[in-house]
C-alpha cells in the first residue's frame, strides 16, 4: 500500500510550494470556468471563448514586456477585446462567427509583434513558449490574492444574473418578451468569460485555455440536463483535470525522454478530453441499443424493412 | 527588395493569398470561422512532431490538418459543434506542446510556425506550393456550384440532392489542403486574418457572388503584398501588418455598407428603420 502510493506520488509532492500554489489557482481557475463554461457551450460561443484565449497571449506578451505579472496584462486585453466583439455584433447568432474572427485576427497581428518584441528585446525565447502554452509551476504565490478576487468577481456577477442569464441563453426570444435586456445580460456574460478565459490561460496557457472551459462543461451537459448540476459537473471534472494533471506531470520529470518532465498543460487537456469521449458513451450505448430495439420492430412488421 | 530571395517570398505570398481568398470567401459565407481558426492552427502540432521525428514539415501538417477536418466532421455529427471545434483544436495543440517539450531546439521554430517567416522562404518551396494551391483552386472550382448552394440556403441543397454533411465534409478538406500549404509561410495564427479579413469585407461591399470572390482575392493580394513591403522595410514580423491591413479592410468594408444603408433608407424608405437586404443572405 504505502510502496504503490509512494511510486505514484513522488517524494516531495505535498511539500512543494510551487505544487500548492498550482494546486490553488487550478481549483480556482476550474471554479470559474465550470460556471461560466455551462453557459458558453449553452450559448454555443466557445468560438468567442476560444478567440479570448488566442487574445490573451497579446495582453501575456504585452505584460512580459512591460514586466509585469501576466494576469494583469490578459484581463486589460480581453477586456478590451471583449467589448470589441460586442461592438462588432457578438449578441447576433447570424455575425457571431465573423465578429469574433476579425477580433482574432487583429488580435494575432499585434500578439505577433509583441512577441517579436518580447524576443528581441529581451533576447529570451522561452517567454513564447511559456505564454502560448503556459506552465501552472512557473505562477507567483502573489498571483493566488488577485486571482481569487477576481473569480470572486465573476461568480457573483454569474450568480446575479443567473436566471436572466439561463433564460436568454436558452431562447433570446422568450427572455426578450419577458423583459430581459438580452444584450445587456450577454454583454455582463462577455464580462464574466473574458475573467474566466484569463484565469484559464495563466492556469494551462493561452493557447489551450478553451480546454478548461469548454471540455468540462461540454461533458457535464452530456451528462445532466439540469444546469445546476452540470454546474458542480464541469466544476468537479475541471478540478479533478487539474489536480491529477500536476500530479503528473510532478511524476513525469522521471519519465523518457529527457528526465525534464512532461508539460502539465498536455495532462490537463488530454484527461478533459478523455473525459468528453467517456461522456459520450452513455448516449452511444442508448442509441444502439433502441437501434437494435427498432430494427427488431422492423422485422415484426412485414413491409417497413 | 525585389531581388534575390525576396522573388521566392512574392510569388509564394501570392499564392497563399488567392487560396485564402478563395478558401475565405466560402469560409465566411457559410460560417464556419472558427474550423478555419482549428484546422490551420491545429495543424501546427503536426508540424512539431515532424521536426520531432525529422521528416519533412509538409508531411506533419498535411496529417494533422487531415485528422483535425475529419475529427471536426465526424464528432460534429454528434455533438454541439463549436464545442467539438474547440476540443478537437485543443487537443491536437496540446500534442504540439508535448512533441515541443521533447524536441530540444524548439522556440524559434514555434514562432516561424506561429507566425510564419514569409522573407526567409527558399527556392524548393515554391514548386510544392504551387501544386497545393493548383489542387486547391481546381477543387473549388469543381465544387463551386454545389457548395455556393449548401452554403446559402442548406435546406434548398438538400432538396437539390446536394447532402450538407457530404459538403461540409468536402469544405474542410480543402480547408485542410489549404492549410497545409500556407502554414509555413504565413503561420498558423495569420492565415486565419487573410481568411476572414478579406473575405468579409468584399462582401460588405457587393452581394454578387463571383464580384465577391473576385475582390476577396483581391484583396487578399493587396493585404499580403503591403505587409511583404512594410515587413521588409521595417524588419517587423509579417503577421502584425497582415493582422492589422485584414482588419482595416473590414472596417472599410462596414464603414461602406453602413454609409450605402443610410443613402438608401434616406431615399427609398425616409420613415422606416429596416434595414435593405445589402448582403448575401446566409
Amino acid at each position: 500500500m504505502s510502496l504503490s502510493s509512494a511510486s505514484l506520488i513522488a517524494s516531495g509532492f505535498f511539500a512543494n510550494e510551487a505544487v500548492h500554489t498550482a494546486a490553488v489557482i487550478g481549483a480556482v481557475a476550474a471554479l470559474v470556468c465550470g460556471t461560466v463554461g455551462v453557459f458558453t457551450v449553452i450559448r454555443a460561443q466557445s468560438f468567442a471563448a476560444e478567440a479570448l484565449g488566442d487574445i490573451a497571449s497579446t495582453g501575456g506578451s504585452a505584460a512580459f514586456l512591460a514586466g509585469v505579472g501576466p494576469l494583469s496584462g490578459i484581463v486589460a486585453v480581453d477586456v478590451v477585446a471583449v467589448a470589441a466583439m460586442e461592438r462588432i455584433g457578438v449578441q447576433r447568432a447570424r455575425g457571431r462567427d465573423l465578429a469574433t474572427g476579425i477580433v482574432l485576427g487583429a488580435a494575432f497581428g499585434c500578439s505577433s509583434l509583441l512577441l517579436y518584441l518580447d524576443t528581441t528585446e529581451h533576447s529570451t525565447t522561452g517567454a513564447v513558449v511559456t505564454i502560448l502554452f503556459g506552465s501552472i509551476f512557473t505562477i507567483a504565490h502573489s498571483t493566488i490574492l488577485p486571482a481569487a478576487l477576481l473569480s470572486a468577481a465573476a461568480l457573483a456577477l454569474v450568480a446575479l444574473l443567473y436566471r436572466p442569464l439561463l433564460l436568454s441563453s436558452v431562447s433570446a426570444e422568450i427572455a426578450a418578451a419577458r423583459g430581459v435586456r438580452v444584450r445587456l445580460v450577454g454583454a455582463c456574460y462577455l464580462l464574466a468569460l473574458a475573467t474566466a478565459v484569463s484565469l484559464a490561460a495563466i492556469t494551462i496557457g493561452t493557447i489551450l485555455s478553451t480546454a478548461l472551459l469548454v471540455g468540462p462543461a461540454a461533458s457535464a451537459l452530456r451528462f445532466t440536463r439540469r444546469p445546476g448540476q452540470a454546474i458542480a459537473t464541469a466544476v468537479a471534472i475541471g478540478a479533478g483535470a487539474v489536480w491529477l494533471g500536476v500530479l503528473l506531470a510532478y511524476d513525469s520529470f522521471y519519465w523518457p525522454p529527457h528526465g525534464t518532465g512532461w508539460p502539465v498543460s498536455f495532462f490537463v487537456v488530454a484527461l478533459i478530453f478523455a473525459v468528453y469521449l467517456i461522456s459520450g458513451l452513455p448516449a452511444l450505448v442508448r442509441r444502439q441499443s433502441s437501434g437494435r430495439r427498432s430494427a427488431q420492430l422492423g422485422e415484426d412488421r412485414p413491409g417497413t424493412a | 527588395m525585389f531581388s534575390g530571395f525576396m522573388v521566392n517570398a512574392w510569388t509564394v505570398a501570392s499564392i497563399v493569398a488567392v487560396v485564402a481568398g478563395l478558401v475565405g470567401f466560402f469560409t465566411v459565407l457559410r460560417g464556419t470561422a472558427f474550423a478555419a481558426h482549428a484546422v490551420p492552427n491545429g495543424s501546427f502540432a503536426g508540424a512539431a512532431g515532424a521536426i520531432l521525428l525529422g521528416v519533412n514539415t509538409l508531411v506533419g501538417l498535411g496529417v494533422f490538418s487531415l485528422l483535425g477536418a475529419l475529427g471536426i466532421g465526424w464528432l460534429g455529427r454528434r455533438g454541439r459543434h463549436d464545442a467539438v471545434t474547440a476540443l478537437a483544436l485543443v487537443v491536437m495543440l496540446a500534442l504540439g506542446s508535448l512533441f515541443l517539450s521533447f524536441s530540444s531546439e524548439y522556440a524559434p521554430e514555434v514562432f516561424s510556425l506561429l507566425f510564419g517567416e514569409v522573407l526567409g522562404i527558399s527556392t524548393n518551396q515554391v514548386a510544392p506550393t504551387a501544386a497545393l494551391a493548383l489542387v486547391c483552386v481546381a477543387a473549388i472550382a469543381l465544387l463551386y456550384r454545389p457548395l455556393l448552394l449548401s452554403s446559402v440556403l442548406a435546406e434548398l441543397g438538400e432538396a437539390r440532392g446536394v447532402s450538407s454533411f457530404r459538403m461540409e465534409l468536402c469544405f474542410l478538406l480543402v480547408l485542410a489542403l489549404a492549410s497545409t500549404m500556407t502554414v509555413p509561410v504565413v503561420g498558423a495564427f495569420l492565415i486565419f486574418s487573410l481568411m476572414i479579413g478579406a473575405p468579409a469585407a468584399a462582401r460588405s461591399f457587393t452581394n454578387r457572388p463571383l464580384v465577391a470572390l473576385g475582390l476577396s482575392v483581391a484583396i487578399a493580394l493587396v493585404t499580403v503584398w503591403i505587409a511583404i513591403a512594410a515587413s521588409y522595410q521595417t524588419n517587423y514580423p509579417v503577421g502584425f501588418f497582415v493582422g492589422s491591413i485584414s482588419a482595416l479592410a473590414y472596417a472599410l468594408g462596414r464603414l461602406w455598407a453602413a454609409w450605402r444603408r443610410s443613402r438608401t433608407v434616406l431615399t427609398l424608405t425616409p420613415r422606416t428603420d429596416t434595414a435593405p437586404p445589402s448582403t448575401i443572405v446566409t
